[in-house]
């Protein structure tokens, strides 16, 4: 009796659980290259409205398999990027690489855990989701509010990256390639070889003011080797993909005239506190300028005041 | 109803686990409690004529957050300020330094840097030879973005474990006849907080922290500070004393592992 009571109820949830699968919102992406799809992140900061989806996400697609490459800033946009790679493809999703430990990149990941999917990250993202990641999670309930927060797990990466390693898909290999410390301490980018793409993570920031969270004369001597990798376009961590490697231009600009602005207030003696104060002749080329300049100057400051 | 019983505290128990930092943090004030703690219940003055503090109204960086801390005694006032006391009530570990104030060095101002994890009240309490407590406080936001209170470069932190820097600085509008200077010390060190878990062991990481820093001018104190971890890492202070004519200048810093750093350099006599 009870039992077949239930059995109607229980038909009615698969029934709702299919239907909201079905249901479940794509991310837009675009095809920027053959096979490789990327969502373009809204250039802001992560909130509730936008629902953190504010990084640049993709994926690749080869003969046997997929590779994800960064998961967005919420569970919410990992599944909605999982239901667009599910509308384009059945391969199964081999790997999820993240290109560092920021929230915009990893708080998806939880969205790709399954048997078969390997999550892969730099030797020193470990680490940094262990140092910052419940700090990120109680930060961000603040904007992004407790619905999008609870259901967010910091996935770490089981197959880590020092120096490169080379992943195949299915006669489409990935060059990955592990940074010393530049925008972050554990910088991984990506590179498609069968179509010249590289995904750069937030080494590359255009329209988005760059965010320095790793060395500025590490992320400045970087960019030589960087700009040297064999790729066409660029899928930057914030903006627009983008020619290569052109795109590097107006960033490298930006961190040459903090340093050197930097550099300056150091030798006259000013204090840290003064530092937002660099880099000032770049506010009108920027967005989030204000969010991100003292912040930046502040980290080059105490960097710079070593040399 | 034992099962569901358990869900119950189940749920209770992810709830408390997830307990927004922030959002618990506002609603109840730790200040009451760690003046308790800290300054054993002792009576809290306003400090308002006796000390300031300036910090930005927003942590820009939650790892180097800039604040300084001023006296502000009249010139008259046969007062001196012992101790100063700086507490950053929201952080897991509010009490951030204690500065002891050479009793000849005349300190009139201390410039630091803290973490700051959360929106937070900031005190700052000065201690006179009057026996009595001055308190005075600020309020700092949260950093936002992906900003947080750990080391950017952990390797680069490790590799400048104990190089010590002295610099001095020209004092604008002071003669060198004044004899007050400014200077500064840099301590390399990581100053771990100690509150990540390792991902092997499961274990937490032990905090590894400056925790005593001595500044003499000759053999005379200019400077103490116990500090913890809530001092940014290559802990950094840059303050203002008057000059007892010393020659030398010298830094001592002690950390929890027992290390030992020293430090000696020659003051330069220009009143720079």
């Amino acid at each position: 009796m009870v039992r077949a009571a239930l059995i109607p109820i229980a038909l009615a949830m698969l029934a709702t659980a299919t239907a909201s699968r079905a249901q479940q919102q794509e991310l837009p992406v675009n095809s920027v290259a053959d096979g490789v799809f990327v969502h373009n992140g809204k250039t802001a900061q992560m909130t509730r409205e936008n629902d953190g989806a504010i990084a640049n996400v993709g994926f690749i697609v080869g003969e046997d398999a997929v590779a994800v490459i960064d998961t967005g800033g919420s569970l919410r946009e990992g599944r909605q990027l999982l239901a667009a790679i599910r509308a384009r493809t059945d391969k199964p999703i081999r790997y999820v690489i993240n290109t560092h430990g920021h929230p915009d990149h990893v708080f998806g990941n939880g969205a790709f855990v399954q048997d078969g999917t390997t999550f892969v990250g730099h030797a020193n993202l470990p680490r940094t989701l262990a140092t910052r990641g419940q700090f990120y999670l109680d930060a961000f309930r603040r904007t992004m509010g407790d619905d999008l927060i609870d259901e967010i797990r910091i996935v770490p990466p089981m197959l880590l990256v020092s120096g490169t390693l080379k992943l195949d898909l299915g006669r489409r290999p990935l060059v990955l390639r592990a940074w010393p410390a530049a925008h972050s301490d554990c910088d991984l980018t990506v590179l498609d070889e069968k179509t010249g793409t590289l995904f750069a993570g937030d080494l590359v920031f255009l329209t988005h003011t760059p965010v320095l969270d790793g060395s500025i004369r590490g992320w400045l001597g970087a960019l030589d080797e960087l700009g040297a990798l064999p790729a066409q376009r660029v899928v930057p961590g914030h903006g627009a993909v983008s020619g290569w490697p052109a795109a590097l231009a107006e960033e490298r600009r930006y961190l040459q005239t903090l340093a050197s602005d930097v550099r300056g207030l150091v030798k006259s003696g000013k204090p840290i506190a003064t530092a937002g104060t660099a880099a000032g002749s770049e506010r009108s080329r920027w967005e989030l300028f204000d969010d991100f300049n003292t912040r930046n100057a502040t980290a080059a400051f105490s960097e710079i005041e070593w040399e | 109803m034992p099962g569901s019983l358990f869900r119950l505290f189940g749920v209770a128990g992810l709830l408390l686990l997830g307990a927004p930092q922030a959002l618990a943090a506002e609603q109840n004030d730790p200040w009451p409690g760690l003046v308790q703690d800290i300054f054993n219940s002792r009576p809290m003055n306003d400090g308002n004529d006796v000390i300031a503090i300036e910090m930005p109204a927003r942590a820009e960086d939650a790892a180097i957050v800039p604040v300084t801390l001023r006296t502000k005694l009249p010139s008259g006032d046969s007062r001196q300020v012992l101790s100063i006391t700086l507490v950053i009530d929201q952080n897991p570990a509010p009490m951030a330094a204690k500065f002891q104030l050479g009793p000849d060095a005349k300190v009139s101002e201390i410039s630091t840097r803290v973490r700051v994890n959360n929106y937070t009240d900031v005190h700052v309490v000065a201690e006179l030879s009057d026996g009595k407590l001055y308190m005075a406080k600020t309020y700092v936001k949260a950093s936002g973005g992906c900003s947080a209170p750990a080391a950017k470069n952990a390797d680069e932190a490790k590799g400048r474990l104990g190089q010590m820097r002295y610099r001095q600085f020209a004092k604008s509008g002071e003669g060198p006849t004044s004899g007050t200077r400014e200077a500064q010390i840099m301590v390399g060190h990581p100053n771990n907080s100690g509150l990540q878990m390792d991902q092997v062991t499961q274990l937490y990481v032990p905090a590894f922290f400056v925790n005593e820093l001595r500044l003499w001018q000759d053999d005379s104190p200019v400077l103490t500070m116990e500090g913890g971890i809530s001092i940014s890492e290559d802990p950094n202070i840059r303050f203002t004393y008057v000059s007892n004519g010393a020659k030398n200048f010298r830094a001592e810093a002690k950390d929890t592992e027992g290390h030992v750093f020293q430090r000696e350099w020659k003051i330069d006599d220009s009143g720079m």
